[in-house]
């Protein structure tokens, strides 16, 4: 998994738990509450989808690592990357 | 000191056979009933009253996927009734504003879609929804429609089993009258179709309908009927006092003449037709009216074989035979039991009557059960008539709770 498809994970996460919000511009390295209209259960959301779709957990210390997509990539490709393995 | 006069002067509700008060009243007269057969979660199909109302007109996608479906029929019903009262929310004084839903029940629906949510994790409650608390609080249906349009105002739910839509309305008027708030939005909201719990109780209480053809499955006061139809839906109203609505000319559908709410204190669930005949009786002591001036009774039966022959008891030992102008109708006969919105909604299909001289029949009635007789009866075809002043409608529920709303044709 790459950065970039792992961004592509967030954002579809993001479609459906924000589905009147346009994508199509997200800035990486920008916060995604300053250009979405999400709030906290949005982020527990996201944290709950990564579970459900793809058993990944992050603990509630981490949760400021979701903060941006970038950030989130950062993050998360190592996860996505070590779950890969054990498979 | 005499009370205030409080009126309707908005109706806005979502019913399975219609939308708005003209769709809905439109079906009423051309008989045209709503029920389908829908899948239930492990049950299979079964028969129900489901509304087709358009869930983006007044919300998000955002708040239809976080709320419940009770949420988004009480945000669809009062944005409908205020449009309809022609008041301009934002000209309200917003602390104001009341919101009185009466509810059946409310939370099964969020909980089984939960636990079933959880069991495809082998029941590991770490996948137990975030969102589980704010949808089940039983203030969920009227604090979304709060959080909708804004209002700062109560907003809170009440209580009543299926007599709930008409406390919603009795509630409100109450408050109006104590001068707590200045403007209500009230009535009663029902998801009770996405519980399978409310249907495997009814077939366990061997009360669910069957019927080959779904619209002639609810059949109140016939011969062959085997139960209730199970519906969702909504009727919220804008109640206001009579000054406050004169004062900015709004149209008036109705006054509210008078009420009842009292308790069997004998069953769960068998109804009780002598306290069901003392709330009718009360009701019409406090709007000073005797039996002979009710124009139009909308019974609660929801054909059960004993439920309907109790309430007939209940109306013949209060109507009797001389009461020649009044006319007795059902409206389940069309939309199913509703529930928690029955009350509202079937007071809404009959409120145009005051306009229309026309009494909404009960459908469905093939063979007449004689025990369900009563003089007046208006069966399968609406009935002309040559006055409607008077609406007398009956909600009773669960636990032995009657409540009965009379509303009278506004005479300045």
């Amino acid at each position: 998994m790459t950065k970039d498809e792992c961004k592509k994970l967030v954002l579809d996460i993001i479609a459906d738990i924000a589905p009147d919000e346009d994508l199509s511009n997200v800035k990486p390295d920008v916060r995604l509450r300053d250009q979405l209209q999400l709030d906290s259960m949005d982020f527990l959301d996201i944290v709950m989808e990564l579970r459900k779709r793809h058993g990944i957990e992050v603990p509630e210390a981490d949760y400021m690592q979701l903060a941006s997509l970038d950030s989130s990539a950062e993050y998360l490709t190592p996860k996505f990357q070590a779950l890969a393995a054990k498979k | 000191m005499k009370p205030s006069r409080i009126v309707i002067t908005g109706v806005g509700l979502t019913a399975p056979n219609g939308n708005s008060l003209a769709e809905f009243r439109a079906n009423l007269l051309k008989g045209q009933a709503g029920i389908e057969r829908i899948e239930i979660r492990y049950m299979g199909p079964q028969l129900a009253g489901v509304c087709h109302y358009d869930p983006l007109k007044y919300q998000k996608k955002k708040e239809v996927r976080v709320g419940t479906r009770a949420g988004s029929i009480s945000i669809y019903c009062a944005r409908e009734a205020l449009a309809d009262s022609g008041v301009n929310l934002e000209t309200l004084p917003k602390d104001r504003v009341g919101i009185y839903i009466g509810c059946t029940e409310h939370g099964n629906v969020e909980t089984e879609n939960e636990i079933y949510n959880i069991s495809k994790f082998n029941y590991d409650t770490k996948y137990w929804s975030h969102y589980h608390n704010p949808r089940t609080v039983a203030n969920n249906p009227a604090g979304e429609a709060s959080l909708n349009l804004g209002t700062t105002g109560p907003a809170y739910t009440i209580g009543a089993a299926c007599a709930a839509g008409n406390l919603g309305l009795i509630h409100a008027t109450q408050m109006l009258r104590l001068g707590e708030v200045d403007f209500a939005i009230c009535g009663g909201v029902s998801e009770s179709i996405h519980t399978f719990g409310i249907f495997a109780g009814f077939k366990s209480q061997n009360a669910l309908a069957t019927h080959e053809d779904p619209h002639k499955a609810s059949r109140p006061f016939d011969k062959a009927r085997n139960g209730i139809v199970i519906s969702e839906g909504g009727a919220l109203y804008t109640l206001e006092r009579l000054e406050d609505a004169q004062a900015r000319g709004a149209k008036i559908y109705a006054e509210i003449a008078g009420y009842h709410v009292n308790s069997d204190a004998s069953d769960y669930v068998l109804p009780n037709p002598a306290r069901q005949a003392e709330c009718i009786r009360a009701a019409l002591k406090r709007s000073g009216l005797q039996p002979a001036d009710i124009h139009i009774v909308n019974t609660h039966a929801t054909a059960t074989p004993m439920g309907d022959i109790q309430e007939c008891e209940a109306i013949r030992g209060v109507f009797g035979e001389g009461c020649p102008d009044t006319h007795i109708n059902n409206t389940k006969s069309y939309i199913g039991h509703a529930m928690g919105a029955a009350g509202a909604l079937e007071l809404a299909g009959n409120l145009p009557s005051f306009d229309d001289l026309t009494v909404h029949p009960t459908i469905n009635v093939d063979d007449l059960d004689p025990q369900c007789a009563l003089p007046g009866l208006v069966l399968n075809q609406p009935k002309k008539v040559a006055k409607v002043d008077t609406i007398l409608n009956n909600s009773f529920g669960m636990l032995g709770i009657n409540s009965t709303l009379i509303v009278k044709r506004f005479i300045p």
